[in-house]
Formats: C-alpha cells, sequence, structure tokens
C-alpha cells in the first residue's frame, strides 16, 4: 500500500533521514520507534507532504506522490497526526472534527454528523461543544486522532499520540486505535510508549541516526542487537547480555 | 442555513429600511450612505482578514479600482452605470485574486502579507495619480444626470436603500460563509494553517477565493462611493485612510462576525459624528475618536463589541468555563 523507497532528507549539514526503505502492506498496525532525533518525525512529514524528501520516492497505492502536496495526499486516504498538537484553537471541538470531515463531505448537515459520530468513538462525545483551546492534554490527544479519522484515511499515520498521557488514559485509548485498526485502517505508529509498541503493533521498523537499522515483529526487533545498543549506546548489548546471565 | 440564522439579518434589515421616512434631513441621510458604504467595504475586508486571518492593510486598492473603474467606463467608453457596477465589482476580484496569488504563492503571512498589500495600495494610489486615463491629480468628475438608469436618484433615499440592500446581501453571503465548508476551511487556515493542510484543505485555493469575494466586495463599495459623490481622485480611491478605515471598522465591532464590520462602522461613525457636533472646531476630532475606541476595543474588548457582549451574555448565564480566548466564532 506504501512504498517508501530510498527516501533521505538533509537539512544543511544534517541527514536527518538517511535512504530509509519501508514498505507497508494494507491493514494492521506497523510502529516506528527509535531514539530521540532518530528522524521519525522528518520520515513522517516526508510520506504526509510537508518535507520535500531530497532523494528518493514515495508510492502510495501504486501511485508515485513524492512530489504532491499535502491536501491532495489528504485526498488520496493518508491521514496523519502531529506531535506537538494543532487544534483550531478558536474552535469548538466538533468545529474542528468537522473540518476534516468536510474533505469527504460537502454538506454541513452530513460533516457535523460525522464529526459527532468520530467524536464518541474516541471518547469526546461529552466535549464536541467545547472550545478545542480548553481541552486538557489527554484532550488534544484524542482530539488531533478524531480530526485524521474524520477524513476517513486508508491510512492513519499517528506521531507519538501516546506521550504525554498517564497510564490510565493510555489504557483508555489503546482500544480506540485498535478498533480503527479493525475498521479496515492501516496504520503506521511512531512511540514512544514500549508497552503500547509490544501492544499493538505487529511489526515495528527502527530508525537510528536517520538510518533503518532493523524490522520485524516487536518482540524479535527489541532482542537486536542493533537496536539495543541504539538506545543504550555500543556495547550495550553485550553487557546486558552477560548480567542476564549472572543473574541468570 | 437556518431560519434562526436569516431572521436577525432579516430584521434588521427591514428597521433599517424604514429609518428614511422618519429622517428626511439631507445631512442624516448622507451621513448614513457613506457609513453603510464604509460598512459594506468592511464586510469586504472581514471575508479576508476576518474569517481568513489574513490581515491586509491595503484594502484600498480594491475600494479605489471599484471606484475607477465605474468612472472610467462611464466617462471614456460610455458604459451604463449599472453595468460598470456589476464591471467593477468584477475587477475588484480579479485584483484581489492577482494580489493573492502573488503574495499567497510566495507563502506571505502575518505581518509580510499586510506590508505587502500596503505597497499595492500605494503603488496604485501612485500610478493613478500620475496616468491620464484615470485624470491625473484633478481626478474624474462623473456626469451629473439624475436617472434611475444612471444609478443616480433625485431622492437620497433611493441610494440609501440600494446600499442597505447590497449590505443586507452581503450579510447574508457572510453568513453562508459561515455555515458551508468553504468557511470551516478557511477558518481553519486561520486557526492553524498546517494543520489544515493535513486535513485535505487546500489552504492556496481557499485563500484566494477569499481574496476574491473580499475585494469583489470591497470594489463595490468603492464603486458606490464615486457613484453616489460623483467624484473620485487618486487620494480619496486610493489612499491609505480607506485601507484603515475599512479595518478599524470589523475590529471595533467584532473580527470574523457577520454584523461586526456593520457594528463597527455604525459605532465608529456615529461616535465621529457626535464628537463633530459638540467639538467641530477642533479638526480632527472625530480621528481622535477613532484612535480612543481601538484602544478601547484593543484592551478591553478583543472580541469587538460583539465579542464583548457574548461574554457579558454568558457571564450573565453564569457560563463562566469559556475564557475570553476561547470564545468560539461560531455563533457570532
Amino acid at each position: 500500500m506504501l512504498t517508501v523507497d530510498g527516501v533521505s532528507k538533509r537539512f544543511g549539514g544534517l541527514m536527518a533521514v538517511d535512504s530509509a526503505t519501508l514498505s507497508l502492506q494494507s491493514g494492521g498496525i506497523t510502529g516506528l520507534i527509535g531514539p530521540n532525533g532518530a528522524g521519525k518525525t522528518t520520515l513522517f512529514s516526508m510520506i504526509s507532504g510537508f518535507v520535500a524528501p531530497t532523494d528518493g520516492r514515495i508510492r502510495f497505492e501504486g501511485a508515485d506522490i513524492t512530489a504532491e502536496e499535502p491536501h491532495r495526499r489528504a485526498e488520496r486516504g493518508i491521514g496523519r497526526t502531529f506531535q506537538i498538537v494543532q487544534p483550531f484553537a478558536g474552535l469548538t471541538v466538533c468545529e474542528n472534527i468537522a473540518v476534516g470531515a468536510y474533505l469527504r463531505h460537502a454538506k454541513r448537515a452530513d460533516a457535523t454528523a460525522k464529526a459527532r459520530e468520530v467524536a464518541h468513538r474516541v471518547g469526546l462525545g461529552a466535549e464536541l461543544d467545547r472550545p478545542a483551546g480548553g481541552l486538557t492534554v489527554a484532550g488534544r490527544k484524542r482530539l488531533e486522532l478524531a480530526r485524521a479519522l474524520a477524513t476517513e484515511p486508508k491510512l492513519l499515520l499517528l506521531d507519538e499520540v501516546l506521550a504525554g498521557l498517564n497510564p490510565s488514559e493510555i489504557r483508555d485509548i489503546i482500544p480506540v486505535i485498535r478498533g480503527i485498526r479493525d475498521e479496515g485502517v492501516t496504520i503506521l505508529m511512531i512511540e514512544h510508549v514500549m508497552q503500547a509498541v509490544m501492544n499493538l503493533c505487529e511489526r515495528v521498523y527502527v530508525l537510528a541516526q536517520g538510518r533503518m537499522i532493523a524490522e520485524g515483529p516487536p518482540a524479535v526487533v527489541c532482542a537486536d542487537t542493533r537496536v539495543i545498543e541504539a538506545y543504550l549506546g555500543h556495547g550495550a548489548a553485550a553487557r546486558l547480555k552477560a548480567e542476564g546471565a549472572a543473574h541468570g | 442555513m437556518t431560519a434562526r440564522d436569516l431572521i436577525p439579518i432579516a430584521v434588521l434589515t427591514v428597521l433599517a429600511a424604514l429609518l428614511p421616512l422618519v429622517v428626511t434631513s439631507s445631512p442624516v441621510l448622507n451621513f448614513l450612505v457613506f457609513m453603510l458604504i464604509v460598512a459594506l467595504g468592511a464586510q469586504g475586508w472581514n471575508i479576508l482578514g476576518g474569517f481568513g486571518g489574513q490581515f491586509s492593510f491595503g484594502h484600498a486598492a480594491f475600494f479605489g479600482t471599484g471606484a475607477y473603474v465605474t468612472a472610467i467606463l462611464q466617462l471614456r467608453f460610455g458604459v451604463n452605470a449599472w453595468a460598470g457596477l456589476v464591471l467593477a465589482t468584477l475587477a475588484g476580484a480579479a485584483v484581489g485574486w492577482a494580489i493573492g496569488f502573488l503574495s499567497f504563492r510566495s507563502g506571505l503571512r502575518g505581518s509580510y502579507f499586510a506590508l505587502v498589500t500596503l505597497a499595492f495600495a500605494e503603488v496604485f494610489r501612485i500610478l493613478a495619480n500620475a496616468a491620464s486615463v484615470t485624470g491625473g491629480a484633478a481626478g474624474l468628475l462623473i456626469k451629473l444626470d439624475v436617472h434611475p438608469a444612471n444609478l443616480q436618484f433625485g431622492d437620497r433615499a433611493v441610494f440609501y436603500w440600494l446600499v442597505l440592500a447590497l449590505v443586507a446581501a452581503v450579510l447574508l453571503l457572510t453568513r453562508w460563509i459561515q455555515r458551508s465548508r468553504f468557511g470551516a476551511q478557511l477558518v481553519a487556515v486561520r486557526e492553524n494553517e498546517d494543520a489544515a493542510k493535513a486535513l485535505g484543505v487546500n489552504s492556496l485555493t481557499v485563500k484566494l477565493r477569499a481574496i476574491a469575494l473580499s475585494g469583489g466586495v470591497t470594489a463595490l463599495s468603492g464603486c458606490l462611493y464615486a457613484q453616489y459623490f460623483l467624484y473620485v481622485d487618486a487620494n480619496i480611491a486610493y489612499g491609505s485612510w480607506i485601507s484603515v478605515e475599512l479595518l478599524l471598522a470589523p475590529i471595533i465591532g467584532g473580527v470574523g462576525t457577520v454584523f461586526g464590520p456593520v457594528v463597527g462602522a455604525l459605532t465608529l461613525h456615529g461616535l465621529g459624528e457626535v464628537a463633530k457636533q459638540f467639538a467641530g472646531r477642533i479638526p480632527g476630532i472625530d480621528l481622535i475618536v477613532f484612535g480612543g475606541v481601538l484602544v478601547l476595543a484593543v484592551a478591553f474588548a478583543r472580541g469587538g463589541i460583539l465579542g464583548l457582549l457574548e461574554r457579558v451574555r454568558d457571564r450573565g448565564r453564569g457560563m463562566m468555563a469559556r475564557g475570553p480566548k476561547e470564545v468560539s466564532h461560531a455563533d457570532r
């Protein structure tokens, strides 16, 4: 469904993403993990069209979308959330979500109905008429999710929707994400909360210093020497193994 | 749009239409016509500045284009005044689209956009002052020929009703914008352009539509100005005074609201006239009042007069859950 082929992004002297390759089949949840500054969000921005790659190609459902504007990609069915939440602060929750719903519903009544339905699904049903600027952090994260969902995407890019939430809030939102997958939406999520990654993702890609260093089922990837060293530093994997043997 | 959306517009228009039956003095009617022309131009500004968040400091570019296009078409080409009205509006929309295309495509926002619009208005002013087709510094006099076919009426009240009808039409247009997909996308671009793009909003197209509509409405007001006073020169048509008037009225009345520009124009010019009555010997007293009202509005009524009224109403209902900055733009 989505093919990212050797995509690079250079910011001046910094290679933020270095010929990263990724491919998603339709359906399921795929994770994108990696240490801070690995280039995950830059990769997301290239897939959603906000940042133009220096090199490489991006294909969605067979079409080359490398040079397409963000709104065209949204029309094709790529939805995204922002790591730093971007609510339309002056509008109510319902109006915020309706902006997304207007993509596929031209009439106000239809868009509002869709917005209400989505709001109930992500647990914002009680906040519909509140100004978005007055929501809690958890509320704003749900709003990001709701707005993207209202565009009825085929592929949903979630950029740390769980960051900043407490454990009980995370517990509440995980079934929501699973529900979205069960409806047939393909999900690619950047996530630091490993408990959620292990829980939700069928496959995981690991990005470190702009390079894709591993891919596979989460349990396998987390035991990978290169992944452990990317997070914990050179030699950490051997040390952990030695400690494990000593305690075992 | 529902009945609830339309009734306030209908009631206010009918009440305002009854005014000339009570008031017959020419100075008062002159004042009302001028005030409504400013209100109409301000409604144009509000579409782009209020709903779209693109603050223009140079709406004189559209106002002047409307005034000059109708004057030149009538004088140099013998075009009928009513046709001139339509063509002037279209010319304003075209100029708006062109300025928008040049500035939005290069990604100008905020103060950069404001400065570019100001520059366009100034360039137009200087060109109009120099070119022969615009009559140069002497300006253009539209021939006095009182006949409804020439858009000149013996009774001032008729012109008042005409301007009022157009103001009402733009109130309806603004209400439609507020309730439509286009309006929702325009407001989304104002609030956060990147988030809007991610939701499939083509922000360039949306902004271009807004500036074309805005330019058209403001050009219509400039055309009416020329038609009412039968005279136009570069400093009237493209002067910065009108750019300032057109942005002050919505800011005082309530930016991004349907009635804000009209309320603001009425308040500003009403207070200005009262000040002139009491202290007419002090030159520029009305401008001093404008400045004072602006300071008060910025300091105490961020959402303009309508925003203030809404907050008072909310407080009355004990609904202080909404802070002043969180007041929704939707219901006003």
